[in-house]
C-alpha cells in the first residue's frame, strides 16, 4: 500500500486546469468556491424568477404543481446551502488567513477537500433535476409527506444524501478554520485584537461543528426509513411526526446564524475602513456574536409556534425569541456608532454595507414581530414569513455578500470593480429587492399563504403579486450589471495596488493580489488594526505601541517552504460522490466508492504535507 | 360602493390602533420620551408618510385579510399585532433615520483628514443594550398572557366540533348532534367553538384569519383551538401548512348563522337524503351506485352507499362550494370535475384509484356525468 502514493506522481508545478484540480492554496480554493457558489446564487436566482413568474396573475399555469413544489424547495436549498454558505466559505477562505497574518489555513489539503466535497454534494442536490425529479417537500421537509408512501421517487434521496455530503464538507471546513484561527495568528494577534469578520467566522464555525449532527441524525433515520421501511417518522406507525421538526428546527435555527454572522463579520470590517475611525465597541460586537452564537441554540421552537405545543412552551421561545434581539441591536447601534464622526467615503463596499443595515433593521423588526406567538398564528406560514426571511437573508447576507465582493476583490484579482456599475448594481438591487420583497408583508396580512402554485383572483392579491414580479425582474438586471461589471474588472479593471481603500487590517498591507506566501514575513501585531497603525501611528489603547515599523526586522524567512499541491483531496471527495450515488441507486457502488475514498485518505495521510525535493 | 366599504374598513384599522395606544400609554410615552431627543419633526413627517403608505397597504375587505378580525381570538392577535407593528414602525424611523442622517452628515469632504479614532462608549452602549431589553420585558406581557388566551378554549357554554383533515379537503363531524359535513363549517353566531382537529395523512393546518390564527394538525396527535364569530357571515378558510401537490386548493369556508339557522341547518344534515325524482337523477343514482362511487362517498339513506374515503354526499347540493372551497355548486362544475378530478386538483386520490378514472371500459361518458351530476346536485 506504500506505493498507492506513487500511482499519481505527485503534481509539482501544474498549470492550467491541473493547477486548479490539484491546488490546496486557501486563495485558490477561495477563488473556487466564490465562483462555484456564485454560479449556484444565478440557478437559485433562476428558480425564483419562475415562481415568480407563476405567481404573477391568479390562476397562471406556467409550470405545474409538482415542478412548483421542486422549485420552492431547491431554490430554499440552492440559495442556503450552495449559494450564501459557500459564499460565506469564499471569504473564510480568502480573507482569514491574510487577516490573521499566516501563510495558509492548518490544514491545506483538508480545505481544498472541503471545496471538492462542497462542488459533488451540490451537483448531487441538483442532479434531481435531470434525474426524475427533485426534492419537493420544502427545505425543511416536514414529515410525513417526506414518507415513501406519500412522496414516491427519488426526489428526497437527493435531498437526504445531498445534505449529508455537504455537511461533512461544511464539517471539514469548519474544523480547519476553528484549528487555523486558535493557532494560525500572527504573533501579538491575542482573541480580543482579531478583526470581527475573524470572531465571527469562529462562532460560525462552531455553530456548523454542533448544528450539523443535529440534522444529520434527522437525515439518517429518514433516509433509513425510505430505504429500509424503518418507521421514526412514519406516523401510520405510531411514529410522532414533531420529532423531526424538533430536529430539523434545533439545526434550522442556528443555521440561521451561520448564514447571518458571517455577514455581520464582513460588514464590521467594511464601515471602519470606509468612515476611517475604528470599530465602535468592539468587545461588545464579539460578545454579542457569541451571544447570539448561544442564543440561538434556543429559540428553535419559534418555527413551530402553530405546532399546539402548548401555552407554556410558546411562551418561553417567544421570550428566549424577543431576547436575542438585544445583541442584534446592540450591534446594529454600534455599526452606527461606528459611522458617527467618521469620515464617510460613499463607495460602493459602504453603500452595501449601509443597505445591509437599513435592510436588516426592518427584518429584525418583523422578526420581533413574530416572537410575538399569539400573534405569528396570523402570519406562520404566509407571505409576511417570506417577507421577513428575504429581509434577513437577502437584505441581510446576500447585501453583505456584496458588499464583501466589491471590499476584497482588489485583492483577490489585483483589479478594482467599476465604480460607476458598482453604484448602478447597489441602487438597481436596493429598489429591486424591495419592490419584490416589501409587497409580500401585505400579501402576508392579507392572507396569502406559501407554497401554493396559485390563488383565486377573488382573494385580492393580484395587485402586489404582479408588483412582487417586477421588482423580481429589477433584482434580475441588478445581477446582470454585476456580472458585466465583474468580468469587464477581471480584464480591464483599474489596477489597485496594496491598499486601494486605507485598509485597517493585516490584508492590505500586502501586495494584490497576495503572493503565494502571502507574508513573506510574518507580521508581529500589537493591536486591533495593525496596518492602520503601522500607517498612521498608534493612538490604540488596547495593548501596546503603535509603532510596529520597527518590528519588520522579525523573523525574516528565507527559502519559505509551502505545501504542495496533491491530488487527493478531489479523488477523495469523488469517492464520497460515488458513494452518494450508490446510496441512492446501489449498495455496490457505494462500496466501490466508499473504497476510493478510503484509498485515496490513506494514500493522503502517506504523502508528506511538503515534497522533500520541492523548493 | 365597495370602495365606500373599504374605505369605512381602513379607518375602522386606525381606529382600533389609536384604542392600543391609548391603552398603552406607558410605552406610548416611553417612546414619545426617545422622540424627543431626536429631529422631532422630520421623525414624525417620515412616521406619517410611512403609516399612510402601510395603511395603503392594508385591505380589510378581501376575504382572507387578518385586519378586518370577526372574533375575538382575530382580535386579540390583530391588537397584539397592531401594537408591535406601531412600535416597530416607530423604532425603524429612528434608527433608520438616525442611519441615513449620520451616513449624510458625514460624507468624507475634500481634504479632510483623519476623524478621532472613538472606540466606543461604555454609557451609551449600555444605554442601547437596556432599553430595548426593557421594552421586550414589557411586550413579554401582553405576549404570554395573549399566548395563554388563545391556547385555552374558555369555560362555559360551547359547540365542540371535529375537524379530519386530508389531502385535500376537510370532514367535519359534530360530536353532539352527529352530523357529518365537509368543506363547509356551520357555527352559531357569538359561541364558543372548541374545534380539535385530526389528520389522516400529513400536517395541515386550519386557518380561517378574521376568525383566528392558524393551528397545524398532525397526523397521530389531536390539536385543539377555539374560536369565536362576533357577526354571521361567510368565512374563508385555507390549509396553510404545505402538503403536496394541490395544497393551493385546500381551501374551505365557514358560515356563522344564527342560533336558530343553525339548528335548523343541523336538522336538515341529520335528515335522510332525498329520493331522486326526475329520470335523469335517477339514471344519476343508478350510476352512483354501479360506478363505484359508493365505495368511497357515503349517501344517507342509499343502501350500500357508506364508503368513507371521500367526503359524505348525503347534502353536497347544499353547499356553495364544491373540491373544497375551490368553485361554485353548480351542475356546470360538477360535470367538469367529474370529467377530469386531476385537472382540477392535482394528484387526488379519486383521479388516481377510482375506477371510471383508472379503467378506460369503465369510464364515464358526457351522458352519464350530466346525469351524476344532476343526481349530486339534487342532494340538497
Amino acid at each position: 500500500m506504500a506505493t498507492i502514493g506513487h500511482v499519481l506522481r505527485r503534481p509539482t508545478n501544474p498549470t492550467g486546469l491541473w493547477n486548479w484540480v490539484t491546488t490546496i492554496d486557501h486563495k485558490k480554493i477561495g477563488i473556487l468556491y466564490g465562483i462555484t457558489s456564485f454560479m449556484f446564487f444565478l440557478i437559485g436566482g433562476l428558480e425564483a424568477i419562475l415562481m415568480r413568474i407563476q405567481l404573477s396573475r391568479a390562476g397562471h399555469e406556467v409550470v405545474s404543481p409538482e415542478v412548483f413544489s421542486q422549485l420552492f424547495t431547491m431554490h430554499a436549498l440552492t440559495m442556503i446551502f450552495l449559494a450564501i454558505m459557500p459564499l460565506s466559505a469564499a471569504f473564510f477562505n480568502l480573507m482569514i488567513p491574510l487577516m490573521i497574518g499566516a501563510r495558509d489555513v492548518a490544514f491545506p489539503r483538508l480545505n481544498a477537500f472541503s471545496y471538492w466535497v462542497f462542488l459533488f454534494g451540490a451537483i448531487v442536490l441538483q442532479s434531481g433535476w435531470f434525474l426524475g425529479g427533485s426534492p419537493n417537500a420544502g427545505w425543511f421537509a416536514y414529515a410525513p409527506l417526506t414518507a415513501s408512501s406519500f412522496n414516491p421517487g427519488n426526489g428526497m434521496e437527493f435531498y437526504v444524501v445531498g445534505l449529508a455530503v455537504l455537511g461533512i464538507s461544511s464539517l471539514a471546513a469548519a474544523f480547519n478554520f476553528i484549528v487555523t484561527i486558535l493557532n494560525m495568528r500572527a504573533p501579538g494577534m491575542t482573541l480580543m485584537r482579531m478583526p470581527v469578520f475573524v470572531w465571527m467566522t469562529l462562532v460560525t464555525s462552531f455553530l456548523l461543528v454542533t448544528a450539523f449532527p443535529v440534522i444529520t441524525v434527522g437525515l439518517i433515520e429518514l433516509y433509513f426509513d425510505r430505504t429500509f421501511g424503518m418507521n421514526f417518522f412514519n406516523t401510520a406507525a405510531g411514529a410522532d411526526a414533531i420529532l423531526w421538526q424538533h430536529l430539523f428546527w434545533v439545526f434550522g435555527h442556528p443555521e440561521v446564524y451561520i448564514l447571518i454572522l458571517p455577514a455581520m463579520g464582513i460588514v464590521s470590517e467594511i464601515l471602519p475602513t470606509f468612515s476611517r475611525k475604528p470599530l465602535f465597541g468592539y468587545q461588545v460586537i464579539v460578545l454579542s456574536g457569541i451571544a447570539i452564537g448561544f442564543m440561538g441554540w434556543a429559540v428553535w421552537s419559534h418555527h413551530m409556534f402553530t405546532v399546539g405545543l402548548g401555552a407554556v412552551a410558546n411562551s418561553v421561545f417567544a421570550i428566549t425569541t424577543m431576547f436575542i434581539a438585544v445583541p442584534t441591536g446592540i450591534k446594529i447601534f454600534n455599526w452606527i456608532g461606528t459611522l458617527w464622526g467618521g469620515s464617510i467615503s460613499l463607495k460602493t463596499p459602504l453603500l452595501f454595507s449601509v443597505g445591509f443595515i437599513f435592510m436588516f433593521i426592518i427584518g429584525g423588526l418583523s422578526g420581533i414581530m413574530h416572537s410575538i406567538a399569539p400573534s405569528d398564528a396570523q402570519q406562520q406560514d404566509t407571505y409576511f414569513i417570506v417577507a421577513h426571511l428575504h429581509y434577513v437573508l437577502f437584505g441581510g447576507s446576500i447585501f453583505a455578500v456584496f458588499a464583501g465582493i466589491y471590499y476584497w476583490f482588489p485583492k483577490a484579482s489585483g483589479r478594482m470593480l467599476g465604480e460607476r456599475l458598482g453604484k448602478l448594481h447597489f441602487w438597481l438591487t436596493i429598489i429591486g429587492f424591495n419592490v419584490a420583497f416589501f409587497p409580500m408583508h401585505f400579501l402576508g396580512m392579507d392572507g396569502m399563504p406559501r407554497r401554493q402554485v396559485t390563488y383565486s383572483s377573488e382573494m385580492g392579491w393580484d395587485f402586489w403579486n404582479m408588483v412582487s414580479t417586477l421588482g423580481s425582474f429589477i433584482i434580475f438586471c441588478s445581477v446582470l450589471v454585476f456580472l458585466h461589471n465583474f468580468f469587464r474588472s477581471v480584464r480591464k479593471g483599474e489596477l489597485a495596488g496594496n491598499d486601494p481603500w486605507d485598509g485597517r487590517t493585516l490584508e492590505w498591507s500586502i501586495s494584490s493580489p497576495p503572493p503565494e506566501y502571502n507574508f513573506a514575513t510574518i507580521p508581529v501585531v500589537h493591536g486591533r488594526d495593525p496596518f492602520w497603525e503601522e500607517k498612521y501611528g498608534a493612538g490604540v489603547p488596547a495593548g501596546g505601541s503603535g509603532d510596529s515599523k520597527s518590528d519588520s526586522h522579525e523573523e525574516a524567512h528565507h527559502g519559505i517552504h509551502m505545501p504542495t499541491p496533491s491530488y487527493w483531496p478531489i479523488v477523495a471527495a469523488l469517492g464520497l460522490f460515488v458513494a452518494a450515488y450508490g446510496l441512492i441507486y446501489n449498495f455496490g457502488v457505494s462500496v466501490a466508492g466508499t473504497g476510493i475514498a478510503m484509498i485515496a485518505i490513506y494514500a493522503w495521510a502517506m504523502e508528506p504535507a511538503t515534497e522533500p525535493n520541492k523548493d | 360602493m365597495r370602495a365606500a366599504e373599504q374605505l369605512r374598513l381602513k379607518i375602522k384599522v386606525l381606529y382600533s390602533t389609536l384604542d392600543i395606544l391609548k391603552r398603552n400609554a406607558t410605552l406610548v410615552s416611553v417612546i414619545a420620551r426617545i422622540t424627543g431627543h431626536l429631529r422631532v419633526t422630520s421623525s414624525l413627517t417620515a412616521l406619517v408618510v410611512l403609516s399612510v403608505v402601510i395603511v395603503a397597504g392594508c385591505t380589510p375587505d378581501h376575504p382572507m385579510s387578518t385586519f378586518d378580525a370577526q372574533g375575538p381570538v382575530a382580535q386579540r392577535q390583530l391588537d397584539l399585532f397592531m401594537l408591535i407593528f406601531w412600535i416597530a414602525l416607530v423604532v425603524f424611523v429612528l434608527v433608520g433615520g438616525w442611519l441615513l442622517y449620520t451616513v449624510i452628515r458625514f460624507r468624507r469632504k475634500s481634504g479632510q483628514g483623519i476623524p478621532h479614532q472613538t472606540h466606543g462608549n461604555t454609557k451609551l452602549e449600555i444605554t442601547w443594550t437596556v432599553i430595548p431589553a426593557a421594552m421586550l420585558a414589557i411586550l413579554a406581557v401582553p405576549t404570554v398572557i395573549g399566548t395563554f388566551y388563545i391556547t385555552n378554549t374558555p369555560d362555559g357554554n360551547r359547540l365542540d366540533i371535529e375537524v379530519t383533515a386530508h389531502q385535500w379537503w376537510w370532514e367535519v363531524e359534530y360530536p353532539e348532534s352527529g352530523v357529518t359535513t365537509s368543506n363547509e363549517i356551520h357555527i352559531p353566531v357569538d359561541m364558543v367553538v372548541n374545534v380539535d382537529l385530526i389528520s389522516t395523512d400529513v400536517l395541515h393546518s386550519f386557518w380561517v384569519p378574521k376568525l383566528a390564527g392558524k393551528l397545524d394538525i398532525i397526523p397521530g396527535r389531536t390539536t385543539t383551538m377555539w374560536l369565536q364569530a362576533d357577526a354571521v357571515g361567510e368565512y374563508y378558510g385555507q390549509c396553510a401548512e404545505f402538503c403536496g401537490e394541490s395544497h393551493a386548493w385546500m381551501r374551505f369556508r365557514v358560515f356563522v348563522d344564527t342560533a336558530e339557522e343553525f339548528e335548523a341547518w343541523q336538522e336538515a344534515q341529520l335528515a335522510q337524503a332525498v329520493v331522486p325524482s326526475t329520470p335523469e337523477e335517477t339514471e344519476g343514482a343508478g350510476l352512483f351506485l354501479s360506478k363505484g362511487c359508493v365505495a368511497c362517498h357515503s349517501i344517507s339513506g342509499v343502501p350500500g352507499a357508506v364508503g368513507v374515503r371521500g367526503p359524505n354526499l348525503s347534502h353536497v347540493g347544499s353547499r356553495s362550494t364544491l373540491g373544497a372551497g375551490i368553485m361554485d355548486m353548480t351542475v356546470e362544475n360538477i360535470a367538469e370535475w367529474l370529467t377530469d378530478p386531476n385537472k382540477l386538483k392535482p394528484g387526488n386520490i379519486m383521479s388516481l384509484e377510482a375506477p371510471v378514472y383508472t379503467n378506460p371500459d369503465l369510464s364515464l361518458s358526457t351522458g352519464e356525468i350530466a346525469a351524476l351530476s344532476s343526481y349530486i346536485q339534487s342532494l340538497k
